[in-house]
């Protein structure tokens, strides 16, 4: 994936690994990241999903596993892209102080389809917990995905799909 | 007197949690089919098609239409000749937690709210009321949280004109965007208190999403005006251009269910209550 390729709009099919962090996991990165204290996944070059699936049912891979609201993460994204994050996936819009650190490390946000859980289980093929597993739904877990739809919803210029403002 | 038994009710949520998640309401499915159908973008289009196969899959599979599972509102109408053998509020809460087990629904509700912790399936935010008769009707409600976020209150003079209450209602889906999952369904309570006027906002929700058909009496401060407002409201709403996913497109909303209350001289409350196109309940009654 050549990230300054991707305009916003431009719609993929992502194969490879994500880890899902959400609000209490992106707490504890940041803390971590203050107290220069050793980080339990490499942030260097990942994929983070704004995700917290349900429980995994037996027999399969996992629960449903939409996106969540983006924004809630805002706070925090912009020391994550500093500390080496290439990619979000998430829904809804960012603020400006995200999108220029968006900008200026060179990274992408993407879109999928919110509010389709079920659906997108389908494109995972492995999940495992690899850090804060007290956190419940909001542990980070490194997913495998194959064809995973995503749109790109702010390129590495900064251009936006939901426009201006 | 009918008696009812805490141990049914229990067993009756948790059947209603699986419903529920799993099942979208036929009402919903139907709104989401009519608005693919009328939708020109073709991006809108895709993500409603999205949303309408993540339906038949999250049924087939069962696995949650949306992984986060709500906080559990559970609304009671308690007939006044029913009598419940044990502890109606600990049954209902016991049937959540069974019920979310045993879907592998989300424990999202934490404890305590400024310390947070590690979350559980409850307590259920329950809302009992008694009404005539010898049924105990039961809906489960689990309300995503994305779209509660944007929940909306204004406390309007008693004088203020129905125009200025129209813009904040369409204002609040404006200031939701793209974020909470649009197609909405727009749920507004007007009158009561504060208070009040949020409950009735998410009750409104409950109410079936297709379109009622235009009531006789059109008198403007009857049942017939507030059909034209809704009528009106989603026009306004879907001229918003918001769109499935806050991508453009027709539907921003499916629908705005209104439900009104009486007030006092002195104001007049108005409540907004956005849901997700993921608009999940199932009720049931005993008897």
């Amino acid at each position: 994936m050549q990230i300054k390729n991707l305009k916003a709009g431009k719609e993929i099919l992502y194969s490879g690994v994500l880890y899902t962090a959400r609000d209490q996991a992106h707490k504890r990165l940041v803390e971590a990241i203050k107290k220069k204290k050793k980080l339990p996944v490499d942030l260097k070059g990942a994929v983070i999903y704004y995700c917290g699936p349900t429980r995994t049912p037996k027999g399969k891979v996992i629960g449903s596993c939409g996106p969540t609201t983006a924004s809630r993460m805002d706070e925090f994204a912009v020391a994550l892209l500093k500390a080496g994050v290439k990619a979000m996936i998430g829904k809804g819009r960012r603020s400006p102080e995200v999108i220029a650190a968006i900008k200026k490390y060179q990274a992408v946000y993407f879109l999928t389809y919110a509010g389709c859980g079920a659906l997108l289980a389908k494109f995972v093929k492995k999940a495992k917990p690899v850090a804060y597993r007290d956190l419940g739904p909001e542990a980070i877990l490194k997913l495998e995905v194959k064809n995973f739809p995503l749109i790109v919803g702010i390129d590495a210029k900064g251009g936006s799909i939901y426009g201006k403002g | 007197m009918k008696t009812i038994s805490a141990k049914k009710i229990q067993n009756v949520v948790a059947d209603l949690c699986l419903e529920a998640n799993f099942i979208l309401r036929r009402d919903v499915l139907a709104c989401l089919k009519a608005a693919y159908a009328r939708e020109t973008n073709p991006r809108a289009k895709k993500a409603l098609a999205a949303i309408i196969k993540n339906a038949a899959e999250a049924r087939k599979e069962k696995l949650a239409i949306c992984q986060d599972t709500g906080l559990p509102c559970v609304f009671v109408e308690l007939g006044s000749a029913v009598r419940v053998a044990g502890d109606l509020k600990a049954a209902i809460n016991k049937g959540i937690e069974i019920g979310y087990k045993r879907g592998c629904l989300r424990n999202s509700v934490v404890r305590d709210p400024v310390l947070r912790g590690a979350p559980g399936f409850t307590p259920a935010l329950i809302h009992i009321d008694i009404v005539p008769g010898d049924k105990l009707k039961l809906t489960v409600m689990p309300k995503g949280f994305g779209c509660e976020n944007k929940t909306q209150l204004k406390m309007f003079r008693p004088t203020a004109k129905i125009e200025e209450v129209k813009r904040f209602i369409v204002d609040a889906v404006k200031c939701a965007g793209p974020d909470a999952c649009p197609p909405y369904v727009v749920g507004v309570g007007i009158g009561g208190s504060a208070d009040y006027a949020c409950l009735l906002a998410k009750k409104a929700l409950l109410r079936s999403v297709v379109r009622r058909p235009s009531p006789v009496v059109r008198n403007r401060n009857t049942e017939y005006g507030i059909w034209n407002m809704e009528r009106i409201l989603l026009r306004l709403i879907n001229r918003l251009g918001i769109g499935p996913m806050g991508l453009g497109g027709k539907c921003t909303a499916l629908a705005v269910n209104i439900a009104t209350y009486p007030t006092h001289i002195a104001g007049l409350p108005v409540a907004v209550n956005i849901s997700c196109h993921a608009l999940r309940s199932a009720t049931r009654a005993l008897s």
